[in-house]
């Protein structure tokens, strides 16, 4: 069903020209629009700073010209390079926890000549499916037991590293990335049931392995009114903002909560408060949706992708992208921990941007790649 | 394709697979997007109501705004009480980034002693809206405020603001009839609008600045305004404006004021001058007095104690609360009593020896004079004071006519209009006695009191107010201290402020006792003779008090048990005497002769009458066009 809608849609562009240079139109044109949407956001969220905007269209555009440039690498070359990759962002990380730059106690960034910053944990979140998705391209699916403790084994190594910076948010991410693979490659649904009950003990470890700042965004979490004003203060402005808009909101920069600074972090990691006061829970329909359009396109690449590796990788990739919004959405309305994951192409700033923009050229790519049939 | 194949690999299936296994992911990414929808509508739409409240108070806050206090004008014009910008060093604890490190870097700039760092931890600790400043150190000096604005860049969130302060710029001298404001207790906030004093700094305590307190503080101003998180005023929703309290005019007379304080030299006591012609004080003096400018921001502990310990209690309001024998000045009265209930005429005679005895073999009352003053009349026993005459008078009257005349006058009551804290003093009687003492009274109670001594106690005000009747032959006006509240004329409760007259059966006797006592002056052996020379007649009442000590006045100290023992030394006077302008009483503790007091009178009336006060009181003048 969802087929026959796209070749329709398509139908009515120049498929050809697009096909030529590599660009998925149906992709680009959702991210556009969820793009378009963000900025304007953003303009009530930055407390309509112009130059702030600027510089997020300035991002976005490099984040564009990233995505197509990577769409024009045929996915072969990407499958070959995986390994070499994951090696490489490995050793960056030691690199980072030995001789990393980084701001309020975390480690996150290495320093480049000419004052330019690196995050390797960031371009981990794409090169760890890719690595996955590589391990399964040549073997028989659905993994076997040792293959599935060789591909955790494969995992844990770079998370714990990205843990230690401390970036749990990251962190979380990038192990996510990999058992997306691990879980579209046909992993059992004995040993999805199995992990699901070890889920408490899992978490009690990471517990452990926890920072006390960490460990406090999750009391806060369950119980933000126990401070009030010092860290469940976040929490407690954004489930105001939003509850306060309502059905409709209160109109495009009529939110006191955003525009009276109640609302921190408006124009980064809350900012998806910023759009429920102003638009209302109509508002938060609309963003929610244009994300889903794009979710939909990539999961359709990935069911229709020509070997294994593009499969897991697009999908992988795909649902990544739809953690990033859940989880922001769930911990800026408060049904999950304050972990500090931005809002995927809307929340401003960060070097995030760039890759998501670089998963959807490598999307791209799978779907403009195939042979013809 | 791949280098490890295997055999029996199916590809088909393996999409398959791969394919259910996204449309898996799929079917989650919906549900979890239904979660998210979920849990929007919960929050904004069930509880939508619960968090637009929420949103309303976080960005909405009243703000009082203190309105500026009125002032106090003297009757020429002259500023008593004034407002001033200081400036305060305040705190917004939430920009502190360690209290520790700023208490370290502002203890190399200013002095802030502990108990201020105490005081400012304690406010700073009880629930507060956040980013609001809070005072740590009040009333910098200018050399402060220099140095710490030097180095203001450096210490995060500390400022220096300005308020209005309360300034008493004459001191000492203006304390017990002005008053002064101090520190907000919680005891006076139950008694005002905490709201309305939500901003201000301080309260009327005493005085004027005590009992005009709600006209002086004016209304404060509410504003409902939008606040930002940081509690920034973005934008103003509602807003009335603070009403500014009303100017008070008192009848006071600032350079005669000062005048009667710098006169009293380095005795302790008291003066009060009234205009007889409307009831206005127009000096209250109680000496010592004391800064009030030390109460403002409230007193510390050392200044409290150091007044609270002083022998010569400048705290004490005197003018008010002192309770003194009125002595010899209480003749007129007493006079004007026999007059009255027939037990005097001034044609009788009276043989007065040295002493008068109410049995012929009982206790002997002295007359000052040892000699006796021999044949007088009621006249002659103003003139010469005679305290024989006034023994028999009394002991015929008995104290009930006594009572009661005198009470016509305002003894033994309070008569102030707009002061607190007035003793009633002391207008003893039958029932009196026998409520306190469980006796009955003696003739020789009455004997006593028939010389203002005895069980007898008035204040200073009340010696005053009753003169001042005199003066005007029983017109009588309440005293008091404002004339103007704003720009109308100050108004009293209950008619209080009304004038009434005293009439006695026959009016004659007002100009006759009246003549007598100016006879005080002019006669050769009137006991203020000193006081002739002037060209304006002043009708007077010399008296000496045997000593009682001030009530409250417990301490025995041997080294000064010399002077205690010296009588109290007082004058009633009125001037002119046929159209009193201004009446006067004034006390010297242990002054000894009443020479003190008469002369002190007479200076009075000279610069008064004549507008002729010493040169160094020129900036007491005011500009009088008020």
């Amino acid at each position: 069903m969802t087929d026959s809608f796209y070749r329709r849609a398509l139908s009515f562009t120049n498929a050809r020209l697009w096909q030529l240079v590599h660009v998925d139109v149906l992709l680009m044109g959702s991210l556009l629009l969820l793009i378009s949407g963000g900025l304007f956001i953003l303009y009530s969220a930055s407390g309509q700073d112009v130059a702030m905007v600027e510089r997020q269209v300035f991002r976005l555009i490099i984040g564009l010209l990233i995505c197509v440039a990577l769409a024009q690498l045929p996915p072969k070359y990407m499958r070959r390079a995986s390994p070499t990759l994951f090696i490489f962002i490995t050793v960056l990380l030691i690199g980072v926890l030995l001789f990393g730059v980084g701001a309020k106690g975390a480690q996150r960034w290495l320093a480049l000549p000419g004052g330019l910053r690196f995050q390797p944990s960031e371009i981990m979140k794409i090169v760890m499916p890719m690595m996955i998705a590589w391990y399964f391209s040549d073997r028989q699916l659905p993994p076997s037991f040792k293959q599935i403790l060789a591909v955790l084994g494969l995992i844990v190594l770079p998370v714990l590293m990205i843990a230690k910076q401390p970036d749990l948010g990251t962190a979380l991410l990038v192990a996510v990335s990999g058992i997306f693979v691990l879980f579209l490659a046909g992993l059992g649904w004995r040993y999805i049931l199995g992990a699901a009950a070890l889920a408490p003990i899992a978490g009690y470890a990471l517990w452990q392995f926890m920072h006390d700042y960490q460990r406090q965004r999750v009391l806060t979490f369950l119980n933000p009114e126990s401070d009030p004003l010092g860290s469940g203060w976040n929490i407690i402005q954004s489930k105001t903002a939003i509850g306060s808009g309502g059905l409709y909101g209160k109109g495009f920069l009529e939110g006191t909560q955003a525009q009276l600074d109640f609302l921190p972090e408006s124009h980064t990691d809350f900012i998806i408060a910023v759009l429920a006061e102003e638009f209302g829970m109509l508002g938060c329909g609309v963003l929610i949706l244009a994300y889903l359009l794009v979710i939909a396109r990539g999961l359709y690449i990935a069911a229709n992708a020509e070997d294994n590796y593009a499969r897991l990788l697009a999908g992988s990739l795909t649902l990544t992208f739809f953690v990033y919004m859940f989880v922001n959405i769930g911990m800026v309305s408060g049904i999950l921990p304050v972990v500090g994951v931005p809002l995927p192409l809307v929340s401003y700033g960060g070097t995030s941007i760039i890759t998501i923009m670089a998963t959807f050229g490598i999307l791209m790519s799978i779907q403009t790649h195939k042979r013809a049939r | 394709m791949s280098r490890r194949h295997q055999n029996f690999r199916n590809y088909r299936q393996e999409q398959r697979l791969t394919q259910q296994r996204v449309l898996a992911a799929a079917v989650f990414v919906l549900l979890m997007a239904v979660v998210l929808m979920a849990r929007l509508f919960y929050l904004q739409v069930i509880e939508h109501e619960l968090y637009q409240t929420k949103a309303n108070d976080n960005r909405v806050m009243l703000v009082t705004e203190p309105p500026p206090r009125g002032l106090i004008y003297d009757r020429n014009g002259l500023v008593l009480a004034d407002n001033r910008p200081i400036h305060s060093l305040t705190v917004i604890p939430e920009r502190v980034e360690s209290f520790p490190k700023l208490k370290q870097m502002l203890s190399g700039i200013i002095d802030i002693s502990d108990s201020e760092w105490e005081d400012f931890d304690d406010r700073r600790k009880e629930y507060r809206r956040p980013y609001q400043s809070l005072t740590l150190k009040s009333q910098l000096t200018d050399e402060e405020w220099a140095k710490v604005s030097v180095d203001l860049y450096k210490l995060d969130g500390v400022q220096v603001e300005a308020q209005l302060t309360r300034y008493y710029p004459y001191g000492e001298a203006f304390a017990h009839a002005v008053g002064y404001v101090g520190r907000i207790t919680t005891k006076d906030l139950e008694t005002v609008d905490k709201l309305a004093y939500q901003g201000a700094l301080f309260i009327g305590k005493t005085g004027v600045e005590g009992f005009y307190e709600k006209t002086l503080f004016g209304e404060a101003g509410l504003s409902k305004v939008e606040v930002n998180a940081r509690g920034r005023i973005m934008s103003e929703l509602e807003r009335q404006n603070p009403t500014p309290g009303k100017d008070l005019h008192l009848y006071l007379d600032a350079r005669l004021q000062q005048y009667a304080y710098d006169l009293l030299g380095e005795y302790t006591g008291s003066v009060v001058a009234i205009d007889p012609t409307t009831g206005g004080i127009l000096a209250l003096v109680s000496k010592p007095g004391y800064d009030p400018n030390l109460f403002v921001r409230g007193i510390s502990v050392d200044d409290y104690a150091t007044l609270r310990q002083s022998k010569k209690l400048p705290l004490f309001n005197r003018a008010l609360r002192g309770g003194y024998p009125p002595a010899s000045t209480i003749k007129p009265f007493m006079g004007l009593a026999g007059l009255e209930y027939g037990f005097s005429s001034w044609t009788e005679r009276y043989f007065a020896k040295g002493y008068y005895q109410i049995n012929p073999d009982g206790r002997r009352y002295r007359d000052w004079k040892r000699t006796g003053h021999g044949w007088i009349n009621l006249e002659r026993s103003i003139i010469e004071s005679v305290d024989t005459y006034y023994y028999q008078l009394a002991n015929k009257m008995g104290i009930t006519p006594i009572h009661n005349f005198l009470t016509r006058f305002g003894f033994g009551q309070t008569t102030l209009l707009d002061l607190s804290g007035e003793s009633h003093g002391l207008l003893p009687s039958n029932e009196w006695k026998k409520a306190k003492y469980k006796e009955p009274w003696y003739p020789g109670d009455s004997v006593n009191v028939g010389i203002g001594q005895g069980f007898m106690v008035a204040t200073p005000l009340q010696i005053a107010a009753a003169t001042s009747a005199l003066a005007s032959k029983g017109h009588y006006f309440y005293p008091r201290m404002t004339r103007l509240v704003g720009d109308h004329p100050a108004e009293f409760e209950d008619g209080l402020g009304d004038e009434h007259d005293i009439v006695l059966k026959d009016q004659r006797n007002w100009d006759r006792m009246i003549d007598a006592m100016r006879k005080v002056i002019t006669d050769a052996h009137g006991t203020a003779r000193r006081l002739q020379g002037t060209d304006y007649e002043i009708a007077g009442k010399t008296g000496t008090g045997q000593v009682f000590s001030l009530q409250e006045d417990q301490e025995y100290d041997a080294d000064s048990l010399e002077k205690r023992l010296h009588d109290h030394a007082l004058f009633i006077g009125f001037a002119p005497a046929r159209n009193p302008k201004i009446s006067v009483f004034a006390i010297f503790e242990n002054g000894g002769s009443s020479s003190k007091p008469a002369d002190l009178t007479k200076a009075l009336f000279d610069a008064y009458l004549h507008d002729d006060y010493p040169a160094r009181y020129d900036y007491l003048k005011g500009d009088k066009n008020d």
